[in-house]
């Protein structure tokens, strides 16, 4: 995967390689010796592999309703049974009368076992233009309301497990939706900023200074209540992001910026400038790629201030609403007294949260010392 | 000089554990410190003049380690000298100030950017010597006067920043001497300063030496400067002290191949115009990369041993005046 | 010597940077960084600008090879048989003129882009004015490498693997690249260590012997500049107060700030302080300069003209400029008087 980063010649003695390496290399060297971080990265990846795999990891469709499965407990996966033969199963369902309200309530079966089957076919779903069935494993012929319950279902009988991987993917998605476009502002107005000064710089900086002193979450209430109602799931999806990364930019603005503006100072730049590069060559050859490690290492911690921005709103249900699946709206789930008491397992949609704002800071840190250990 | 040193350092340790290797940033240094006299410590860059001095004064900082020697201070009323590297990080907060100060290269950078300058000296004096703010004020401005900052009243409640780099030096200094210290260090206190401040801080160190004195360890890489304000020198190469001895002695006669270099290759006023200096070929090694033996034989020009690839030379010679190369003894084969 | 071409000939440079304050960032002042500054350079020489930190050396450097616009002032440059001033020019005219004059910079590490290998630092001048030609831009970088002394084989290495004085060297072979009329040079050896300075400054003066380079060598210290130097410029906040050749500079000082200057020089000889002339206060700010002479607070023969009239650098002897209302008068100590033995 980082062949890339190997020098090219395995003649090359230890002290030459150190020599001939790049920026891009001493970086990647200084940040491999940073464990947390690396381990972090790792983290990160896999919640991205879960993002793009998500209705693959799925097991129910995590839109679909059955009142019979409502609060289900987290059901485990067995893998042998009872004789130790590698059979794997589920427990079923039975039904079962209340005796005082005489209502049909469902509870687990330990004696009847379903069977799971891997890569077996389950509700369908199309990935990347694909419509497909597959998914990483599936009840073999389940009866009505069996389902594989890993985290047990919420209220309306929904598995939170499909719940929780969908979810994934919209909320590490929004993210770098939010960060490409706060990025790509952020960018354009710090270099636009730095390099033409004056009163544009006064302007944008003032700007910047506006819209940071604003209370973010009246403003997100205010804009999110702007949005009509009858909007479909993906505009509002789109408005969210776009209204989070207005609002974001102005941190990469002011790196871009302070960057653009320390580099124009370096020597080297002025070298480059004495020689005859134009401006062009200035910015692309000797600035751009003198920051670009700083971009990636503020992108990275811009990444996790998305997520909890897009968390929060829909937990506040400003952001996100039902039929969409996100981790705010899955913790909205688990906002009242009554469903946590009753149904504790609606709270783990805040572990991936957490996990993943953590392994983003750990990251963003490490990149941040590897790129720039002196800074 | 059959007077005991006050500071004494005996074959000083002092690593860094570097992603790239240990290294061995202070490897065996010696040398004596007498009241009333300047020892100059003087090397090239990397060579371990800082490190020894924070090995002194006890605050090397993560992840540098002494890991061996002696540092034996002499207490005030006479007794048996101490060794400060046994001592505990507590004992030594007594060490520091009142025994031993020292005065860093940049002046601003070991300010407080938030408090005046009368503050921070108001700081040590009341922390070591227990006086009334108002007798520490006092006392603050007297230092200041004492160090030639003009109109001390006022300056006492200026910000460092106010400052030209010139009086932060002079601050720095009334700073370290706030506890009437019996050594001062001082590290490179003019490398960052013009040479018409240099010419004046210099004057200020000669003359509160004679006033009160101090013994003073004076760490620079100028020569010059070392002409100018020491009494003993020790030449620093790569951790170690290639050359000890009482100044004349050094420039007059310099024994060590790196001290005979370095003094040929320093321009002068009074070169003729226009004329090449002899040079010292390559450069000084990566610290972590120190050759074996002696660690100036791929520069030296003088190198006929075998043995300066092999074995570092030990250090030979008498009382104050040591070396350590083979064309001046200590070789393996002509002891035996 | 005395018969060479002018090369550069500096008039009345000017360069004031505007002090801004508060929200609006109005103008409240002015730092004269450089406030009238006239020398010439001939073709061969090396002109030495010394003075103390801030006063106005590097602002000259970078106003002359037009880093910087110039707030007033000529600098005429003459290059094939025809002048240009280059204080005036436009950009677009300017960009053709740029490979007659290079810099090399102070500081051995901003001044190489860490993310170029040594070869494309050095070839770099060379592509932009047009060697687009992979094969011959390597063999000039060779070439150029050699020059210097850097070993051929470091051709693909990053900068971060090079010692201090190793860097200058690649900073110089750029310099050559296109090979320029003139060289600035900012503080070249003043972050180099001892040993390695030595050889920096040898191998310009070989350089400039085998190329007939002319230099101007800026330098905050006398003892280097007496290696170098053809002519010495003294500076002093923003004006030159002295410029002499450098023997009779060193030896017979005009202006009192030269003599404490070479005073201050710290010399390699135990006991030569004995005399040395010690200036009381700081600097002057070139914001807020002293009235008449720059120099009088701080001038041991100041007297009370010299607080009112500022003097101007005039030739009082052949080939000797100083700007001192009592040159005339002031026997000043050169170096034979200051030390006891000379080295
Ligand atoms: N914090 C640290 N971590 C790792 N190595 C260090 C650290 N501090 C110092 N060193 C190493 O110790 C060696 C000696 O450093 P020291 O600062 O004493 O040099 P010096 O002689 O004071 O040089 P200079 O003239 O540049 O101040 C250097 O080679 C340096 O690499
Ligand atoms: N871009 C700038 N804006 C405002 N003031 C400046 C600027 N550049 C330099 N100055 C001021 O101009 C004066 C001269 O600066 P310059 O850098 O030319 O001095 P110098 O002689 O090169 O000093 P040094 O020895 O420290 O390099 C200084 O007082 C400095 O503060
Ligand atoms: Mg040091
Ligand atoms: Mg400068």
């Amino acid at each position: 995967m980082f062949s890339f980063l190997r020098a090219k010649g395995p003649a090359l003695s230890k002290a030459e390689r150190y020599a001939q390496a790049t920026q891009l290399q001493l970086t990647w060297w200084r940040f491999r010796r940073h464990r947390l971080a690396m381990i972090s990265g790792i983290v990160v990846a896999l919640f991205y592999v879960i993002a793009i795999g998500a209705d693959f990891l799925a097991t129910t469709d995590p839109h679909a309703t059955d009142s019979r499965t409502s609060y289900i407990t987290p059901q485990p996966i067995h893998f042998f049974e009872d004789d130790g033969s590698f059979r794997p199963h589920v427990s079923g369902l039975k039904g079962v009368r209340d005796p005082k309200t005489f209502k049909l309530i469902y509870t687990v079966d330990p004696n009847r076992h379903v069977p799971v089957d891997f890569l077996a076919t389950g509700y369908e779903y199309s990935f990347l233009g694909i419509t497909t069935t597959r998914h990483l494993f599936a009840l073999r012929d389940p009866q009505r309301g069996d389902g594989i319950f890993i985290l047990g279902t919420d209220q309306l009988g929904r598995d939170v497990w499909s719940r929780l991987m969908v979810a994934t993917r919209v909320s590490l998605t929004i993210g770098l939706v939010g960060v490409t476009i706060s990025l790509f502002l952020g960018v354009l107005l710090g270099g636009i900023s730095a390099l033409y000064g004056g009163w544009v710089d006064t302007v944008i900086q003032r700007t910047i200074e506006v819209i940071r002193s604003m209370p973010t979450i009246p403003l997100w209430l205010g804009l999110a209540a702007a949005l009509p109602n009858d909007w479909s799931v993906t505009a509002v999806y789109f408005s969210i992001t776009i209204i989070i990364s207005l609002l974001a930019w102005t941190d990469l603005a002011r790196v871009v910026r302070g960057k653009f503006l320390s580099l124009r100072e370096e020597e080297f730049v002025m070298a480059a400038e004495l020689a005859g590069a134009s401006t062009g060559r200035i910015i692309f050859r000797h600035m751009l790629p003198s920051f670009m490690s700083h971009i990636i290492a503020a992108v990275s911690l811009a990444l996790p201030a998305m997520i909890i921005s897009e968390t929060s709103l829909s937990f506040l249900g400003l952001g996100l609403r039902p039929p969409a699946i996100s981790w705010g709206i899955l913790l909205q789930d688990a906002q009242s007294i009554q469903s946590l008491a009753l149904a504790p397992w609606l709270l783990a949609a805040a572990v991936p949260v957490i996990l993943v704002i953590l392994a983003f800071n750990f990251l963003g840190d490490g990149l941040r010392d590897a790129a720039d250990p002196y800074g | 000089m059959a007077e005991t040193p006050i500071l004494s350092v005996r074959n000083l340790h002092t690593e860094f554990a570097a992603p790239e290797g240990t290294v061995h940033a202070v490897d065996g240094v010696s040398f004596d410190v007498f009241k009333g006299r300047t020892l100059g410590v003087v090397g090239e860059s990397g060579c371990g003049k800082s490190v020894t001095a924070r090995s002194i004064l006890g605050i090397v900082e993560r992840p540098g380690r002494v890991t061996g020697g002696e540092i034996l201070l002499q207490p005030a009323d006479g007794g048996t000298p101490v060794d400060l590297l046994k001592m505990s990080p507590w004992d030594m907060r007594a060490v520091r100030g009142p025994e031993i100060a020292l005065v860093f290269q940049e002046p601003m950078a070991s300010f407080s950017q938030y408090y005046t300058i009368g503050n921070q000296i108001m700081e040590g004096i009341r922390l070591h010597m227990g006086l009334s703010a108002k007798a520490a004020r006092a006392r603050a401005i007297d230092l200041l006067d004492m160090v030639g900052v003009p109109q001390p009243a006022r300056r006492v409640d200026e910000y460092p920043f106010q400052l030209s780099g010139g009086l932060r030096q002079r601050v720095m200094i009334a700073m370290a001497l706030s506890c009437d210290p019996r050594v001062l260090i001082a590290d490179e206190p003019t490398t960052a300063l013009d040479v018409t401040t240099q010419a004046q801080i210099l004057d200020l160190l000669r003359e509160l030496q004679q006033k009160r004195g101090l013994a003073i360890i004076l760490i620079t890489h100028d020569m010059g400067v070392i002409a100018e304000m020491a009494h003993d020198v020790a030449v620093m190469y790569l951790g170690r002290a290639v050359e000890t001895g009482a100044v004349k002695d050094i420039f007059a006669a310099p024994q060590h191949p790196y001290t005979r270099a370095l003094l040929r290759s320093i321009p002068t006023v009074m070169a003729k115009p226009r004329t090449r200096l002899p040079t010292i070929e390559g450069s000084i090694p990566q610290p972590f990369n120190r050759p074996v033996g002696c660690a100036y034989h791929p520069r030296c020009t003088e190198a006929v041993f075998a043995a300066c690839r092999t074995e570092p030379p030990p250090e030979v010679g008498v009382a104050g005046r040591n070396v350590r190369c083979y064309l001046h003894g200590g070789l393996p084969g002509a002891r035996a | 010597m005395t018969g060479a071409a002018t090369l550069l000939e500096v008039n009345g440079l000017k360069k004031y940077f505007p002090i801004r304050k508060g929200l609006l960032r109005r103008v409240v002042g002015q730092v004269r960084a450089v406030d009238g500054v006239s020398f010439a350079i001939r073709k061969g020489e090396t002109l030495a600008l010394v003075g103390e930190s801030g006063c106005g050396k590097t602002t000259v450097s970078r106003c002359i090879l037009r880093a910087m616009m110039p707030t007033a002032g000529s600098i005429k440059f003459t290059i094939a048989g025809s002048t240009v001033d280059l204080a005036t020019l436009p950009r677009k005219t300017l960009r053709p003129l740029r490979r007659h004059m290079q810099m090399v910079f102070q500081d051995p590490f901003s001044s190489l882009n860490p993310r170029m290998m040594v070869g494309d630092i050095i070839g770099e001048p060379l592509l932009i004015n047009g060697m687009s030609d992979r094969a011959a831009r390597r063999k000039r970088v060779l070439e150029l490498m050699e020059l210097v002394g850097l070993p051929g084989a470091a051709i693909n290495r990053f900068p971060h693997a090079f010692s201090g004085g190793q860097r200058q060297r690649i900073g110089i072979a750029r310099a050559l690249a296109l090979n320029p009329e003139l060289i600035v040079a900012d503080e070249p050896v003043s972050a180099l260590d001892v040993s390695v300075q030595a050889q920096i400054l040898n191998l310009l003066l070989d350089l400039q012997d085998k190329l007939q380079l002319t230099v101007l060598f800026v330098a905050h210290d006398l003892s280097v500049v007496k290696h170098v130097a053809d002519r010495v410029a003294v500076m002093y906040v923003g004006r030159i107060v002295e410029l002499a050749e450098t023997e009779a500079l060193y030896h017979r000082p005009l202006h009192p700030y030269t003599e404490a200057l070479l005073s201050a020089a710290p010399t390699p000889v135990p006991g030569a302080v004995s005399q040395r002339i010690i200036l009381e206060r700081d600097i002057a700010d070139p914001a807020n300069p002293p009235p008449g002479c720059a120099f009088h607070p701080r001038c041991r023969h100041a007297e009370a003209r010299c607080r009112e009239t500022r003097p101007e650098l005039e030739e009082i002897e052949p080939g000797r400029f100083v700007a001192c209302l009592r040159a005339n008068e002031l026997a000043l100590r050169g170096i034979a008087a200051m030390t006891g033995p000379a080295l």
